[in-house]
């Protein structure tokens, strides 16, 4: 068998952490092989040290069948080898195809001739079908567009094997799309593609293969025909997941948070949130479903202090917090979970112990009169990072160098151990692997169960149809409607989100 | 593997080691021998006790004008009005040193404290008005150094004194010169502010680093959002944060005011210690230890600068030019970081090359 590309056996080390051990990936000739794992599992690591960033402490890559010393990228790239980063690497201000020439500018004796560039990149764009304008600046297009500016790029330098790390991640469902279009037509052009993702319909719909690797280990590389969404998933995972949670009826008790009338303005001065009524009880979880942008950041602003209610009540625990200040309404009973965890739930150069005690430092034990007792805020964070499998290399790592899903996970052992009697969770799975979104929904549940009040906010459907006891819709500031999830579907959701029913106002 | 695990403490002393070549470079450019100069630098700062007391003298309000600034700075907060807030300071301590006529155990603690509440309230305005009006600190700062500038100009001709350019000195009973260590360094200006310098530098550390008020300012300054999410005043700790950073300045104005000099003048312009205190905290990476390293490395600098001239016919601008000089090789130390990233990398290069070379044979 021929493959372009063969790791064998590579190891590669961090301070703390063996990022790859022993894993072989070995990749045919025009196909797209996924290279699928869960947040952390090691994926862009392994991808580096292929395009010569990280040298491996052990192990042996072949290109088209001979051995090679990737020592740099520039050797990466005469071997053909091209990378599109997680995070794009182009400048702003360039245009692009300056953006695709940098670094390799064709020479007109002094002169950088872009002309020619220009028609090149043209030629590229419309062979593959890329669409993208060669004198457009990098700043004024898309991100979808920048995307394919970063794969004109390789192919621009000749590159055959592509590797594209997470490039759905940052796209629109209809960008996404088009992208699995693109990579489809590159490999009819005999180009090889290793895909790393973790959502799994992807590589359904277009990988070949599929090598797994969880926690820095490779485990199996399937055919793709072969396999099942709840096969990789429980591969990736390493225990069967299940995509439907269990949960058992709720029981609701008395009401806990009591939302009446409520009005509050953004910061142009608009109504967002316009005479809304909301009750969450205890023992249950309420979703808001809403199409992003009716009111719901306002909503939950206001109910956390964070943001100045016009009129209307806030009732926690039949106590008055409208406008209170955050604190002050941490203290009656509220957690919560950020939507922006990098922008509201952490302090990035604080190391994961003291963003576990972001409200509670001031408070006993974990400081005295004046100083912070270390011991305990690093006691208490080995605490959450076991219960609540935070993946960290240790308590002191900074916040800043965590997975996405292991910051969140962080977050949520946070606000859970409050034992809040409102917990307020927004788009508390945003971005994650299937293997953290199902940890955390266990949580939410688990928190329901204890007789906690959740209020879920969500824009995925999925989400809210999974985990709520009771779905209110917002729409335009109010909420429009209060359905049980079993007496309603998708379809009628999305009809409800859109508008189509305001006359029962109250939830 | 080992080049790997050198980061941040190091850059600073490479930083320096350019500047002093390059200072080298520009001494054999203009015909001067480097080394005639910089041993006429070094006993500038420490060949007689003399010149030893003078540079700790110049070392000291540096250090608080460092501290200032650094600790603005971990609020994420540019001080800009550190000098300001020297001068009124400064006033205050010869004000009290000058009017009451107290036993010195009150009269000398009352001029330090009422210099550091001076500088503190310097700080406090700007702060005040960014905390609630969202003006940038920066503008006001630069604003009231120069309100600071004629104010003080101002109260001296027509308060302290009757139109004359120079005030009073200071009562012996608020003077932070000392007989021991004027014996230690007979002649020199040197003075007992150093020891409140150092423990300045004390508290700056605990403060920062243990308490919770620490926490709560640095948390703001790496990101206000969340910040207010987990329920801290981002405002309160702004105007915190400015109010603290005047009072280390109002202290370095002290040590003009009733140790340096003890008394003061009319000022035609800044006295630069509070702009000096920049570089020093930014050279310092804005902890306590770096500020204090930093401000003794300007001391003995300048300082030992006006040496330059007399014993080695260096004129004494070179050495402004070498200080400049590593200012710079520290603000550009991703320089020096890349450098490292490419040393690192031709090791690596080399052990793997040399590793091959091995299995070959
Ligand atoms: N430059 C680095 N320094 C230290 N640790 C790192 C570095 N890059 C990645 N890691 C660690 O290696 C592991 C694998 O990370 P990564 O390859 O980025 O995972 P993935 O791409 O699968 O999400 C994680 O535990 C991560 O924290
Ligand atoms: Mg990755």
């Amino acid at each position: 068998m021929d493959y372009v590309i063969e790791m064998l056996d590579i190891r590669k080390e961090f301070p703390g952490v063996v990022a790859n051990n022993n894993i072989n990936l070995q990749v045919k000739k025009g196909e797209i092989h996924a290279l699928l794992g869960e947040n952390g599992a090691g994926k862009s690591t392994l991808m580096n040290v292929l395009f010569g960033i990280y040298q491996p402490e052990k192990g042996q890559i072949r290109v088209q069948g001979k051995d090679v010393n990737i020592t740099s990228p520039n050797i990466a790239n005469d071997l053909g080898i091209g990378m599109v980063h997680q995070h794009f690497m182009l400048v702003d201000t360039f245009t692009v195809t300056e953006n695709i020439v940098l670094g390799s500018e064709p020479k007109k004796g002094l002169k950088v001739n872009i002309e020619d560039a220009e028609k090149e990149v043209k030629r590229i764009s419309d062979q593959y079908g890329l669409k993208v304008d060669p004198k457009a600046l990098v700043r004024d297009i898309s991100v979808g567009m920048q995307q394919r500016v970063e794969i004109l790029k390789m192919l621009y330098r000749k590159a055959d094997i592509l590797i594209l790390d997470e490039p759905t991640a940052v796209l629109t469902p209809q960008e996404i799309d088009e992208l699995i279009q693109i990579m489809k037509s590159l490999v009819k052009e005999g180009k090889s593609i290793i895909l790393i993702t973790h959502k799994l319909n992807e590589i359904m719909s277009v990988a070949d293969r599929c090598t797994v690797i969880r926690r820095g280990e490779g485990i199996e590389t399937v055919d793709v025909s072969q396999s099942s969404t709840s096969e990789l998933a429980s591969m990736m995972v390493g225990r069967d997941v299940s995509f439907k949670t269990e949960k058992t009826e709720a029981t609701p008790k008395e009401p806990v948070l009591e939302v009446n009338d409520l009005v509050v303005k953004d910061i142009r001065n608009v109504d967002m949130v316009r005479g809304l009524n909301l009750q969450v009880r205890k023992g249950e979880i309420v979703g808001i479903a809403g199409v992003d942008g009716n009111g719901q950041s306002e909503l939950i602003e206001a109910i956390t202090g964070l943001r100045k209610a016009e009129s209307g009540k806030i009732l926690l625990n039949n106590q008055s917090i409208m406008n209170l200040k955050p604190r002050e309404i941490y203290n009656h009973g509220l957690s919560h979970i950020p939507q922006d965890r990098h922008k509201y739930g952490l302090v990035l150069d604080y190391p994961v112990a003291e963003n576990m005690v972001l409200q509670t430092y001031y408070q006993k034990p974990f400081s005295s009169k004046w100083s912070l007792n270390f011991k305990e805020i690093y006691n208490h964070a080995k605490r959450l990072i076991q219960e609540y499998d935070v993946r960290t290399p240790s308590e002191s790592t900074l916040a800043r160098s965590l997975s996405g899903g292991n910051q969140q996970k962080a977050i949520i052992g946070r606000e859970v151990d409050r034992s809040p009697d409102l917990l307020i969770a927004v788009q508390p799975t945003r971005g994650l692997d299937v293997g953290a979104i199902e940890f955390i929904h266990k949580k939410l549940i688990e928190e329901r169960d204890k007789g906690r009040a959740v209020l879920l906010v969500s824009f995925e459907l999925d989400e809210i149809m999974n985990l709520s006891d009771r779905i209110a819709v917002i729409y335009e500031g109010e909420i429009v409607a209060d359905v049980k999830p079993h007496e309603t579907n998708n379809d009628e959701l999305g009809l409800l989100m859109a508008g189509s029913n305001k006359k029962e106002g109250e939830a | 593997m080992k080049l790997q695990k050198l980061t941040g403490a190091w850059i600073p002393v490479v930083s320096i080691i350019f500047g002093l070549l390059a200072g080298a470079i520009i001494m054999l450019l203009f015909g001067y021998n480097p080394l005639a100069g910089y041993i006429a630098l070094w006993n500038g700062a420490f060949e007689t006790p003399y010149f030893t007391g003078e540079t700790i003298r110049l070392i000291t309000p540096y250090i608080l004008s460092g501290l200032a600034v650094a600790f603005a700075f971990r609020t994420g907060l540019l001080n800009i009005g550190v000098e300001g807030q020297v001068l009124v300071g400064w006033l205050a301590s010869v004000w009290v040193g000058t009017e009451f006529s107290l036993p010195m155990a009150i009269h000398l603690p009352l001029a330090v404290i009422v210099a550091i509440l001076a500088g503190g309230i310097w700080g406090f305005i700007p702060g005040y008005l960014k905390a609630k009006y969202q003006v940038h600190e920066v503008i006001i700062t630069i604003m009231m150094n120069y309100i600071a500038l004629y104010s003080v100009n101002a109260i001296i001709r027509n308060v302290l004194t009757d139109r004359d350019d120079r005030t009073e000195n200071v009562a012996e009973t608020a003077s932070l010169k000392v007989s021991w260590l004027s014996d230690l360094m007979p002649n020199s200006n040197v003075h007992a502010g150093i020891i409140l310098a150092l423990v300045a530098a004390l508290f700056y550390w605990y403060f920062i680093e243990k308490t919770k008020y620490g926490f709560e300012l640095k948390a703001v300054g790496y990101n206000p959002h969340a910040s207010q999410y987990a329920g801290m005043s981002v405002k309160r700790n702004i105007m915190l944060s400015m109010a603290i950073s005047g009072g280390f300045a109002g202290l370095a104005g002290a040590m003009e005011g009733i140790g340096n000099f003890g008394y003061m003048t009319l000022n035609n312009g800044f006295t630069n210690i509070g702009f000096d205190g920049i570089a020093i905290a930014l050279l310092g990476g804005n902890t306590a230890v770096g500020v204090v390293l930093a401000a003794g490395l300007f001391g003995v600098l300048k300082n030992g600068a006006l040496n330059m001239p007399l014993s080695a016919g260096v004129p004494h601008e070179l050495v402004d030019i070498i200080t400049a000089l590593i200012i710079f090789f520290v603000a550009a130390s991703y320089m020096i970081i890349l450098l490292r990233h490419k040393l690192i990398k031709l090791y690596t290069d080399f052990k793997n090359k040399s590793k091959k070379g091995g299995a070959n044979k």
